[in-house]
């Protein structure tokens, strides 16, 4: 099973922690999603940052610091030095973003910062779109985990290129790689986990669902499901019919 | 001295990092700092020496996605 910089997660599920209507449903949303790995940011403190801090490390998952908002890669460097520190982690979800209304990732800043977070020791997450020669960037530059997006970040249609995230998944057969952002409903991340996907990132679809612990324990079954489905070696879709049921035997009426 | 902390003008009377932050308020607070757009880490804020018109980031722990 592929790994993410030597860690195994317990489940395939990553999990935002903004944008949840309270601390308390925030922790529920966690518990019944069995989330292996919690992503969180910096920002200027304004008083409320222990209190996050404690609540986060109170959850008991791997902890994903990301560079969200950064729009140069020496932004996502200094803030992914600070994380570093602050968070007491080597992991970045490594963001940067090139265009406002899209929140497309600016692909020459990320690679660029990769290369200089990599060269550094950290352990890259990049947050990309779905090129394989981005990816293949990225990869000479030393990231282990790469991150695709589905659609744009809060969107949330599900996964909006799905041949360019097969091939990109069949271009890296050996790389722990994460569909991240635009998943709107559990049966988006079955099927990037069908797809072979080795886990999902999401946010908003759990946070602002009305009831985030219920969404939380749907996406949870369905990346077990699509995990399950992937390695079953699922049949290969034809145009024509063919009857399951056997035409031998069949009465002659 | 005046110095700009996390966009707003603050009065400082000491000189370097650790005391500035002291003074204001984070003596035994989880921050991370960056002055003028570059991380400064925890070890070295007493030897980094901060000037009128520096500009000075204290952050923290914030809900992400």
């Amino acid at each position: 099973m592929r790994d993410f910089y030597g860690v195994t997660l317990n489940n395939p599920l990553m999990l935002g922690t903004s944008q949840y209507p309270s601390p308390t449903v925030l922790e529920a949303a966690f518990r019944d999603s069995r989330a292996a790995v919690a992503t969180v940011s910096l920002r200027r403190e304004q008083g409320a940052g222990q209190a996050f801090w404690d609540l986060v490390r109170s959850l008991g998952v791997h902890i994903l610091p990301n560079t969200a908002g950064c729009h140069s890669a020496h932004e996502a460097i200094m803030t992914a030095q600070m994380a570093r520190e602050y968070f007491e982690t080597d992991w970045i979800k490594l963001e940067v973003i090139g265009h406002d209304d899209s929140l497309q990732p600016d692909p020459f800043e990320l690679v660029a910062a990769a290369e200089a977070l990599c060269a550094d020791g950290f352990k890259v997450f990049p947050y990309m779109t779905e090129d394989q020669v981005i990816a293949t960037r990225l990869v000479e530059a030393g990231c282990r985990v790469l991150m695709p997006w589905g659609a744009p970040i809060g969107s949330g249609p599900g996964l909006a290129n799905p041949y360019g995230l097969r091939s990109l998944r069949a271009a890296f057969p050996d790389l722990a790689m994460v569909v991240d952002a635009g998943l709107g409903l559990p049966s988006h991340a079955a099927q990037a986990m069908e797809m072979g996907y080795d886990a999902v990132l999401l946010n908003t679809a759990v946070a602002q669902a009305d009831d985030p612990a219920a969404m939380a324990r749907a996406f949870a079954l369905a990346v077990e499901a699509g995990r399950l489905a992937s390695g079953s070696g699922p049949m290969p879709a034809r145009d024509m019919a063919a009857p399951s049921t056997p035409l031998i035997g069949k009465a002659w009426l | 001295m005046m110095i700009d902390v996390n966009g707003a003008a603050q009065k400082i009377n000491v000189d370097n990092l650790a005391a500035a932050l002291e003074q204001l308020g984070w003596a035994d607070a989880r921050v991370a700092t960056a002055l003028n757009g570059r991380f400064v880490p925890v070890a070295e804020r007493p030897n980094t020496p901060l000037a009128t018109g520096d500009r000075l980031e204290v952050l923290a722990a914030m809900q992400g996605g």
